[in-house]
């Protein structure tokens, strides 16, 4: 066993306890600190399966970016203490087994492609961030534009969407009398 | 050529102010409104009047073709406007009195909300009228026609909020639509026959196609008076006219008494030649006027709806119009309709101005006293009512009714039968106008008033009262003086009337006892209804069933209803489950319950939702390692 | 160095997925959600950059940058929509959103 697959196990097995203790979790807080956890033992995952660059990228966007805007989102909610309360009473033990029964079907199935698929072969040679820009400013031009203007549609979005008026109601969220 | 030229100025006015007040109607100021929809009309009564001058000093007949309308194979009607001294007259009644009713509207209607859209219809209706009767060939007539029918629909069911107004206005429509459709029976038999629907070619080749008295010519002019009795409410297509007293007031006078309800008196004059040749047409017009002008004329003595009464009136006074025209006097009931056209429209225009003052009182046993509140009113309407009631020598009613009665018993086609009911029918209208009068204007005020009608309200009334006078003079008995200037200047579209030989010397007589009949009928009107108080309450105990049927209309309503609205309307129902429906309704049925079952998914909870994916994959995966 | 199988690299997608799919279903909370969501398209990515190490090819990376952009815009959208329901209905739970149906 070399270094590099023992610590894909690690960082893996780390990857997934953190993502088990964010699902059940009942402080929002606590469930993100567990999510960066989990993102920063992906991006080691990502290191060592030679793709360093997408690596910086999972610890600065997903667990810097993505976790901060959410966290910004919960402080301005202004939760209290019966948020938590609240779901504790909602994740009561009966939900878990209908989700669990059709996730572990899903995973038997997976598992079962996987091992049976003749899914073989290793990562041999880390492919660096000359070749990913290369490629991102070569073939895939017209998908970086593509994802400029998703990103634009996105922040258009996200102003118009959270623009906070006083009286009027969002049309699509209108309180109808019932 | 001269100013005539210019004749389809005549229908365009109103037209162009009707498609400005719908098109714009909506954005425009109450004045603005007012301006263009009696100003439009005031135009083209002053551009009749025009003609009308140029006319008299060179009485012909004008053809102005405006454009080439339809043209296929045989059939191709132009829109071509023909003028002669009977269109003459009819235009000038329309644009005339039309301008004055619409300036009864500015104020009458002055608090409406329909503003805009009375006037356009109003307009729409003149202009239609107007094509009408100035129509060179059938087609236009027609269209005229059946645009008058439309505004008439639109206008009676002007108030449309409260159903019974849009039921009297289907009403209207639907029972003047079976005599339309007769017409047009007509019509097609008439292109058949001639291959052309030019009233001139018609006109001049039917004596040679049609010997006299041929059966084709009888069906043909029968059912072209199918098309009058029900355009001019006779027997027995009358009984929408009484209900379409639904609409405003000014509609009733323009359109239900001067002018759209005289179309069908305009066509058998129009087609005089027609029904020249089929003395059993001719007779059967006759008939029909004087059955009408009777059961009218009784219906109205006991009507208590002031409009009512005029309502009736105006029926029976059309039956005299029909009567003239079956006996040969077209002249006479062109004439009648003249001097109709001002005191009918006076005396509706009269009963508006009552009506609004007093709250849209109706009921004429609920007015009274009105002599000395509404000073204005009372004289004009009197006059209006004197000429109704045809009191002898000063007013205009006198002398056109005398001469139709007169051509009733001296016409070659008049006869003693017919007279008689002209008779009593004169002595009947003396009683009913007079319990008017005296109901409405005389006793005890039972409601006071509570606004006086303005300049615009009594200026036409004023106008229409002395021309109700003073018309009468352009057609006296000859007998009396030389001054037959209505025959005389229809002499040349119409036929003079034929009379017996001889019976001149009985002019006198006759005149003087249809004075003494109307005198009469006047006088038991004041003996009823003023000098014994009370009595004409006892009359109405003594014969209640005849009360009620008179009341009623002698229960051509029941008896439509029973023969014609309840067997249609039993088969609509029995045909409401049959088979065929049975399969769409089952379609519609699928349709829905798939709906129903499909949108019980769409239950909101996004869970759910989520849910349906996973199991969506599942499925996908499943059968992806399965297969 | 780098002579780790990729079919270990797929499991731990799988698994990851697995987990972010059962949060998903079982939670209530909105917020919740939008986390888990982010943990199923964190593992998508995992699955493209095995791929692409295995082929030794840029593209699984440019696959991954690509999700994370629309995550980025996902997350904003969402975010903003989640504080207008706060607004509007004072709480959090999915199910009390549930107006739109059919």
């Amino acid at each position: 066993m070399n270094t590099d697959l023992l610590i894909f196990f690690t960082s893996g097995a780390v990857a997934i306890v953190a993502t088990i203790l964010v699902i059940t979790q009942y402080n929002m807080i606590h469930a993100l600190l567990y999510l960066i956890v989990s993102f920063l033992a992906l991006a080691v995952v990502f290191y060592v399966l030679g793709a360093p660059f997408a690596a910086a990228l999972e610890v600065i966007v997903y667990a810097g970016a993505i976790v901060v805007l959410i966290i910004f989102v919960i402080m301005m909610l202004n939760l209290k203490k019966d948020a938590e309360e609240q779901e504790k009473s909602w994740l009561t033990p009966s939900v878990w087994i209908g989700p669990g029964i059709l996730c572990a079907i899903l995973m038997a199935e997976i598992l079962y492609v996987l091992l049976a698929g003749g899914f073989e072969g290793n990562a041999t040679q880390a492919v660096g961030a000359r070749e990913v820009g290369r490629s991102l400013y070569g073939p895939y031009l017209i998908a970086v534009e593509l994802s400029g203007l998703l990103l634009m549609a996105g922040t258009i979005g996200a102003y118009h969407l959270g623009r906070q008026r006083r009286k009027v109601i969002h049309r699509f969220l209108e309180m109808t009398d019932e | 050529m001269n100013a005539v030229q210019y004749l389809w100025l005549v229908p365009l006015l109103p037209l162009l102010g009707a498609v400005l007040l719908i098109v714009a109607g909506r954005n425009m100021s109450k004045p603005i409104i007012a301006s263009i929809g009696a100003g439009s009309v005031g135009l083209s009564a002053l551009t009749v009047i025009v003609i009308g001058v140029a006319f008299l000093s060179n009485p012909d007949v004008y053809e102005i073709s405006v454009w080439q309308w339809i043209a296929v194979g045989n059939l191709t009607p132009s829109i071509e406007l023909h003028l002669d001294a009977l269109s003459l007259m009819f235009i000038f009644v329309i644009t005339f009195v039309g301008f004055l009713i619409h300036l009864y509207s500015v104020e009458f209607m002055g608090e409406d909300s329909g503003y805009a859209r009375f006037f356009a219809c109003l307009n729409l209706f003149v202009c239609s009228m107007l094509l009408l009767v100035l129509a060179g060939n059938l087609v236009l007539l027609y269209l005229g026609w059946e645009g008058v029918g439309l505004c008439s629909y639109l206008l009676i069911g002007f108030w449309y909020e409260d159903p019974k107004n849009g039921y009297a206005a289907r009403k209207a429509f639907i029972i003047t639509r079976v005599g339309d459709t007769a017409m047009l029976i007509g019509l097609f038999l008439l292109f058949a026959t001639f291959n052309s629907l030019d009233i001139e070619t018609i006109l001049s080749a039917a004596p040679s196609r049609w010997e006299q008295g041929s059966s084709i010519a009888t069906v043909a002019a029968l059912l072209l008076l199918g098309g009058a009795a029900g355009k001019s409410a006779q027997l027995p297509l009358q009984n929408w006219l009484p209900d379409a007293m639904a609409g405003p007031t000014p509609v009733s006078a323009l359109i239900h008494a001067a002018t759209m309800v005289t179309a069908g008196v305009y066509l058998i004059a129009r087609m005089n030649v027609l029904f020249e040749l089929s003395p059993v047409a001719m007779t059967t017009v006759g008939v029909v006027g004087a059955v009408t002008l009777l059961i009218a004329g009784f219906s109205a003595m006991t009507q208590t709806d002031l409009k009512r009464v005029l309502a009736y009136s105006t029926i029976s006074q059309i039956g005299y119009m029909f009567l003239a025209l079956g006996v040969g006097a077209w002249s006479a009931a062109i004439f009648h309709f003249f001097t109709h056209a001002f005191f009918k429209a006076l005396l509706f225009l009269g009963a508006g101005a009552i009506i609004e003052a007093l709250h849209h009182e109706h009921n004429i046993f609920r007015m009274g006293g009105l002599r000395k509140q509404l000073p204005i009113v009372f004289i004009t309407f009197l006059a209006g009512a004197a000429s109704l009631a045809a009191l002898p020598l000063v007013t205009s009613g006198f002398y056109s009714k005398d001469m139709i009665l007169w051509y009733a018993w001296a016409g070659e086609k008049g006869s003693g039968l017919l007279f008689i009911a002209g008779l009593v029918g004169a002595l009947v209208t003396a009683l009913y106008t007079t319990r008017l009068v005296i109901v409405t204007f005389f006793g005890y005020a039972n409601t006071r008033v509570s606004k006086r009608p303005g300049w615009r309200m009594t200026m036409p009334l004023g106008v229409l009262a002395a021309l109700s006078v003073v018309v009468g003079f352009l057609e006296v008995p000859h007998n009396f003086w030389h001054a037959q200037l209505i025959s005389g200047f229809l002499g040349g579209v119409l036929p003079a009337a034929v009379i017996d030989s001889g019976i001149e010397a009985y002019e006198w007589a006759l005149q003087l006892l249809a004075a003494v009949v109307t005198l009469g009928g006047i006088f038991i009107g004041y003996f009823v209804y003023m000098a014994t108080p009370g009595l004409h309450e006892l009359v109405k105990k003594k014969f209640p069933t005849l009360h009620q049927l008179m009341y009623d209309g002698w229960g051509f309503d029941a008896l439509y209803t029973l023969l014609f609205v309840k067997p249609v309307t039993w088969l609509a129902r029995a045909s409401r489950g049959d088979v065929i429906d049975g399969i769409y309704t089952g379609i519609a049925w699928v349709a829905i319950a798939a709906n129903r079952a499909i949108a019980t998914t769409q239950n909101g909870v996004m869970r759910w939702y989520v849910l349906g994916i996973v199991v969506g994959a599942l499925l996908i995966i499943t059968l992806g390692i399965l297969v | 160095m780098n002579a780790i199988p990729i079919e270990y690299g797929l499991i731990l997608a799988g698994i990851l997925f697995m987990l972010g799919m059962v949060s998903v279903l079982i939670r209530r909370n909105i917020i919740f959600m939008l986390i888990s969501v982010e943990i199923m398209l964190n593992a998508a990515g995992l699955a493209f950059i095995v791929a692409g190490s295995k082929w030794t090819q840029a593209d699984g990376q440019i696959m991954f940058i690509f999700i994370l952009t629309m995550a980025a815009a996902e997350v904003s959208v969402g975010l903003a929509l989640i504080l207008q329901i706060y607004h509007q209905l004072k709480t959090l739970d999915t199910d009390a959103a549930n107006r739109m149906k059919g």
